[in-house]
């Protein structure tokens, strides 16, 4: 019996599944409590109190309201689920469910801690990681676009328009941002200069891994590509922005013109998959920032913090740094919302076509040039 | 195993590109675009079989995530409630049945040759025609500048040049 267990452990399929649900363990809780951080940090921002009232059920145990996401489910779950009459029905079901898959799917290819055991952790250890990544990304305009058409009255409609364009517009601000980090870090000469647990950690993996982009980040705090390239990060940092479509940049939803945009005709817990896709996007946007601009799950701190785990407690060590970073960029994703008004629309085309996009064709060429001149 | 996947990414492809063209449940024009995009996706899925991961994640990222993107915001744009109304047409249902079933043909004969027991089955098992997939192998076969397809690359790009600057000058209200 003992031994049909251990034997299952090492089947790759039963361990892919453990990390998968393990993934969703985490993120799904995160997801949750980044709504609280966001009504919490708002609140504070305003000079409110904000939510600070629901603690654990039954008791009197208030816990600074960190109860509140259970009674938000709950709420979301028993509120009457209202399908208006004018809608088209099957694309109205599908929308919530398209809208919140591709940010889920994002996180499997992205390297959330080091080693645990003799699993390296990360879902999918693929060699096109970052195209994967923006392939998927590139897919999550669908479900915005799919609420606005199935809605079928105007101010969902004109979110939906909306989110097509801009989204497709700050990804190719955000794909070409990304070139100059590849240019740096898919390097062969640097990978044959690893360590031996590094070269063990990755294994023969491609310079587009995301995992190599981590080792390559692995010397010093300025070996983080968010201080080689502080360009390619702005631009990065603010297309996230974008294509989360949170604020300055929230045009699809854009309360105080189109009512709530893209989601006005959804009630009860399809509202709440929108929500939380839209949370879960900012968590994916987060830890693709953390992996190729601040080190991934890595620490400056000595060795400990910076080459792969060798003890269990270690590797959690790392996946805890990694969830801490992404709480950080999260903070930084809800601040910037409530100081900052929304662009109008034709500002938010002109930055993206005209300031980013010339910005990070120019960044790729001197980049090109600067290597270039270091290599000969 | 690899069969088993390679014929349901194949399958969904087909059923999906004949959806595309002659779905007789609906003809909303957006219910096509969203088959299409099924079909793309079941081909990127072709392509990671193949060991072609940068053509799968390119197919994705360029006609699943941008191309078909635009083709459902010009739909919905242009009012085409008439083509939703239109009866199902004889000559569109056959050109589209055409396409699709040589779509199909193309799939059974890849089976035959890979599954199959011909000369060519042992050729692909003996790895004599095998195709390095990836992206290193890709951009060395197309950017370098002795074996490289280098040339017919520039002569694209620049064809791809003219054609959005002929888009740019026919959409302009005043001439030049």
């Amino acid at each position: 019996m003992l031994a049909t267990i251990t034997g299952l452990f090492a089947e790759p399929w039963v361990m892919t599944l453990l990390k998968v649900a393990g993934v969703f363990a985490v993120v799904m809780p995160m997801v949750a409590y980044a709504v609280v951080a966001e009504r919490r940090i708002s609140a504070w921002i305003q000079d409110r109190i904000g939510p600070n009232r629901v603690g654990i059920p039954f008791t009197n145990i208030k816990l600074l309201g960190l109860g509140q996401p259970l009674a938000d489910g709950l709420k979301a779950l028993v509120k009457e689920d209202f399908t208006p009459a004018h809608v088209r029905k099957v694309y109205y079901w599908m929308a919530p469910a398209v809208a919140m898959v591709p940010s889920f799917v994002v996180l499997a290819v992205l390297p959330f801690g080091s080693m645990l055991g003799e699993q390296k952790m990360v879902i999918a250890d693929l060699d096109i990681g970052i195209l994967f990544t923006f392939g998927i990304v590139s897919l999550g305009v669908y479900g915005i676009v799919l609420a606005g058409y199935a809605s079928n009255s105007k101010y969902p409609f004109l979110g939906g328009i909306r989110s097509t364009a801009q989204m497709i517009s700050y990804e190719i601000a955000m794909g070409l941002a990304v070139v100059p980090v590849f240019m740096i870090a898919a390097d062969p000469a640097w990978q044959k200069g690893l360590s031996e647990s590094w070269s063990l950690y990755l294994d023969g993996a491609g310079l587009l891994n995301l995992s190599s982009v981590i080792a390559y980040q692995s010397d010093s705090l300025f070996g983080w590509l968010m201080f080689k390239q502080p360009v390619a990060f702005v631009i990065f940092l603010i297309a996230i922005f974008a294509e989360t479509n949170r604020l300055p940049f929230d045009m699809p939803e854009s309360e105080t013109e189109l009512v709530a945009g893209y989601n006005t005709e959804y009630s009860s817990m399809r509202f709440a998959l929108f929500f939380m896709g839209e949370y879960a996007a900012m968590i994916a946007g987060s830890a693709l920032m953390v992996v190729l601009f601040c080190g991934g799950w890595m620490l400056p701190l000595g060795d400990y913090f910076s080459t792969p785990a060798e003890s269990f407690g270690q590797g959690l060590v790392h996946i805890g740094v990694f969830v801490a970073k992404i709480a950080v960029f999260l903070g930084l994703m809800i601040w910037i919302r409530w100081m900052l008004p929304r662009f109008r629309y034709d500002q938010l085309m002109n930055i993206g076509w005209k300031r980013f996009l010339p910005v990070s064709l120019a960044n790729i060429i001197v980049t090109a040039i600067v290597l270039w001149v270091l290599n000969s | 195993m690899e069969g088993t996947v390679f014929n349901i990414f194949a399958g969904l492809a087909v059923l999906s590109a004949l959806l595309v063209v002659a779905n007789p449940f609906s003809r909303n024009p957006v219910t096509s675009a969203l088959f299409l995009v099924t079909t793309m996706i079941s081909i990127s899925g072709l392509f990671v079989l193949l060991g072609a991961y940068f053509l799968a994640a390119v197919q994705i990222l360029v006609y699943a995530g941008a191309v078909m993107v635009l083709f459902l915001f010009v739909i919905m744009l242009l009012d085409l409630r008439e083509g939703a109304r239109r009866k199902l047409n004889l000559v569109s249902f056959a050109m589209g049945f055409m396409a699709v079933g040589s779509l199909f043909l193309v799939y059974k004969s890849s089976v035959d040759q890979t599954y199959g027991d011909t000369t060519q089955h042992q050729e692909v098992a003996a790895g004599v025609n095998q195709v390095e997939g990836s992206t290193r192998a890709l951009g060395q076969s197309l950017f370098s500048a002795e074996k490289g397809f280098i040339l017919p690359f520039e002569i694209v790009s620049v064809l791809l040049l003219v054609a959005m600057v002929g888009v740019i000058l026919l959409s302009r209200k005043e001439p030049l």
